[in-house]
């Protein structure tokens, strides 16, 4: 048509100046710079965690072994990292429960309020723990609105273990929230209706598939809660009392320590703390590959 | 008749999805609602399973108000276009959770169902594959999986809501296959979801055709395929080719030659419609004056795509090897339809 001999048509014509395409090299991924990323990657996590705590590790060691072993055997210390373990594992437990029940309200239903409700959540997160700290002891001392209440009854919670566990719950609700909420959110309807006309009570519904489905993402705002738990001072520090043996924290010790100058002293607890929380996040990473691998292809 | 849907109407917010639908279904009868998205066939069959409510009208099931049943007590198996297969249970355990969920006096023993699992399996074809998850399978098996675990109740109503919507065509076509036999050796009274007018025929006894939430036409697949009432229904069932033309005393009138009519008993100038295969080419005589745009040789059939004097398009199939095999884009023939459709 545009006047070529027939023969052309029968074989291929290349252009005397055509180049072949080049060859690909290296990873052919549509985004790219992976060893700069990595590069950062590896940076940043030695600057911001690594190098750091190798410095933690580093310090207590001034006075040998036996200065390290006079600090792991101190009763205030040892009685400090209890209490600190056990309130943060009583909130975090509280909160697992109760932040499921939050987040299912907010996903599950339609009411007036919603949104605002949904936008607190994230206050605790927000707020500095020391104002929460403040308004949490004002509101638990002896005159404060609910101490004035519960202490005529007996329950002294301001200067407490008491205490220290609330303002643990108000820390850590934030974390299980807003890890269920999003897996929460995507359960497809049709799964629970499937169950429902399978004969399943609401109860079995919930517990035998709903519940299951969520494990994974409850452990990790389980283990986040926790871990907050477990660090936090602010908040605690105003409403705890702050008595050795009965409710002195682990992170507060360590600031006493500093402020006699003990500085291997306070790594030395710092240490401690470290290395329970790493065996505790271990633990929980496991349960939740375990969760997370039930249903996956392995 | 063992289910009986009578004057059914459901309005969502501002927009009814229902209107006065009424229809039976006899014990072990194999019935498709057929209809385009929109036209309230996955909202009838959630009201069948209870799921939703009806705002007015009766449901019953051999003789039972199913509309006082919530939808653990109903014994329908339903079958989920989405599959909605439980993600962290195995396949043995998603056949056996309908059995497990039961009341402790009332649960059959641990034996009893896995015999009733492995015979499932078996029945679906998936014998090896108990242990597996369904992020394992292929979307044709978790849909054998879906149904195995509906069927594990013994249900007295089996409700499938496009099943094979996901599915690709050739996969479709073996699971319809399947499906037809499973109804066969079963013989649970199945009520069936589509879109796809050619598994409808295929498949049901009978075939409720809806539109706009509307019962449009029920009749066996003959009856529905060789007797629109509508032209929605002829329209929806295969391509239509459309003329204007007169209808006079029981015949259509063209200009130069008339057809059999199949519809409207009034006379007036009407739509006519008629199908692709039911209609004549050629080079010369009475029919309407056409140009053939297009020879399309796939498929079980040869295709011929026209063009009418006016820019109407007509569509024409024949058998391979007829003597339409011979037209050739550009030519000039004569489309003389054997009977035509008219519809007020």
């Amino acid at each position: 048509m545009t006047g070529q001999p027939d023969t052309a048509a029968t074989e291929p014509v290349i252009p005397d100046h055509f180049q072949a395409p080049h060859p690909a090299k290296g990873t052919t991924r549509v985004l790219p710079g992976f060893k700069i990323t990595l590069g950062l990657t590896l940076f940043y996590l030695s600057a911001i965690v690594i190098i750091p705590l190798i410095a933690l590790v580093a310090r207590p060691w001034e006075h040998g072994w036996q200065g390290f072993q006079f600090v792991l055997t101190d009763t205030r210390v040892l009685h400090a990292l209890h209490l600190s373990f056990i309130t943060a594992l009583a909130a975090a437990v509280v909160n697992a429960v109760a932040g499921l029940a939050v987040a299912w309200v907010l996903t599950r239903y339609n009411f007036p309020g919603r949104k605002l409700l949904d936008a607190l959540i994230d206050l605790p997160f927000a707020l500095p723990t020391a104002v929460a700290g403040i308004a949490l002891s004002s509101l638990y001392a002896s005159n404060g609105w609910i101490g004035s209440i519960t202490e005529p009854l007996g329950l002294k919670i301001a200067y407490t273990p008491i205490g220290i566990f609330l303002a643990l719950t108000f820390i850590g609700l934030p974390f299980v929230v807003r890890s269920v909420q999003p897996v929460l959110a995507e359960f497809e309807a049709e799964v629970e209706e499937a169950a429902e006309t399978l004969g399943a009570t609401d109860f079995q519904t919930a517990f035998r598939v709903i519940l299951p489905a969520l494990m994974p993402s409850l452990v990790t705002g389980f283990s986040l809660a926790l871990a907050r738990g477990v660090g936090e001072y602010g908040s605690v520090i105003f409403i705890a009392g702050n008595m050795p043996y009965v409710s002195e924290i682990a992170p507060l010790l360590i600031v006493i320590k500093l402020q006699e100058f003990d500085y291997a002293g306070a790594a030395s607890v710092g240490v401690i703390m470290l290395a329970m929380s790493l065996a505790i996040l271990l633990v929980l990473n496991i349960t939740q590959r375990f969760f997370a691998n039930v249903g996956s292809a392995k | 008749m063992s289910l009986i849907v009578k004057n059914i109407n459901k309005t969502f917010t501002n927009f009814p999805a229902l209107r006065d639908v009424t229809f039976e279904a006899k014990s072990g009868e194999f019935i498709a609602l057929l209809g385009p998205s929109g036209s309230g066939k996955t909202t009838l069959l959630r009201l069948l399973a209870g799921l939703d409510t009806p705002n007015t009208g009766e449901i019953s099931f051999e003789g039972e108000n199913y509309l006082k049943l919530n939808p653990r007590d109903r014994r329908v198996g339903m079958v989920f276009q989405s599959y909605a297969l439980f993600r962290h249970m195995t396949v043995a355990q998603n056949i056996a959770f309908g059995l497990n969920v039961r009341p402790v006096k009332e649960r059959s023993s641990k034996s009893e169902i896995k015999a009733t699992v492995e015979r499932l399996l078996k029945l679906i074809q998936l014998e090896d594959l108990g242990k597996r998850y369904p992020s394992q399978l292929s979307g044709g098996q978790r849909q054998r999986v879906a149904l195995a675990r509906a069927l594990a109740i013994n249900p007295r109503l089996l409700l499938l809501d496009e099943p094979f919507g996901a599915l690709d065509a050739l996969v479709r076509k073996d699971l319809r296959r399947w499906l037809k036999r499973i109804h066969h050796e079963t013989g649970v009274t199945t009520i069936f979801v589509t879109h796809d007018q050619e598994e409808a025929l295929d498949l049901a006894d009978r075939v409720v055709v809806l539109k706009s939430g509307k019962v449009e036409q029920i009749g066996t697949p003959l009856d529905i395929h060789s007797n629109p009432k509508s032209a929605f229904v002829f329209d929806f069932l295969g391509s239509a080719n459309k003329a204007q033309g007169s209808v006079k005393s029981g015949v259509a009138q063209f200009d130069g030659f008339s057809a059999p009519v199949i519809g409207a008993a009034n006379d007036g100038d009407y739509v006519l419609r008629f199908r692709p295969y039911e209609a004549q080419l050629s080079r010369g005589g009475p029919g309407l004056p056409v140009t053939v745009t297009a020879v399309l040789p796939a498929g079980s059939t040869l295709r011929l795509e026209l063009t009418g004097t006016d820019g109407a398009l007509f569509e024409t199939q024949h058998t391979h090897g007829s003597e339409a095999q011979g037209f050739q884009v550009g030519d000039t023939l004569r489309l003389k339809p054997e009977r035509v459709y008219a519809y007020a």
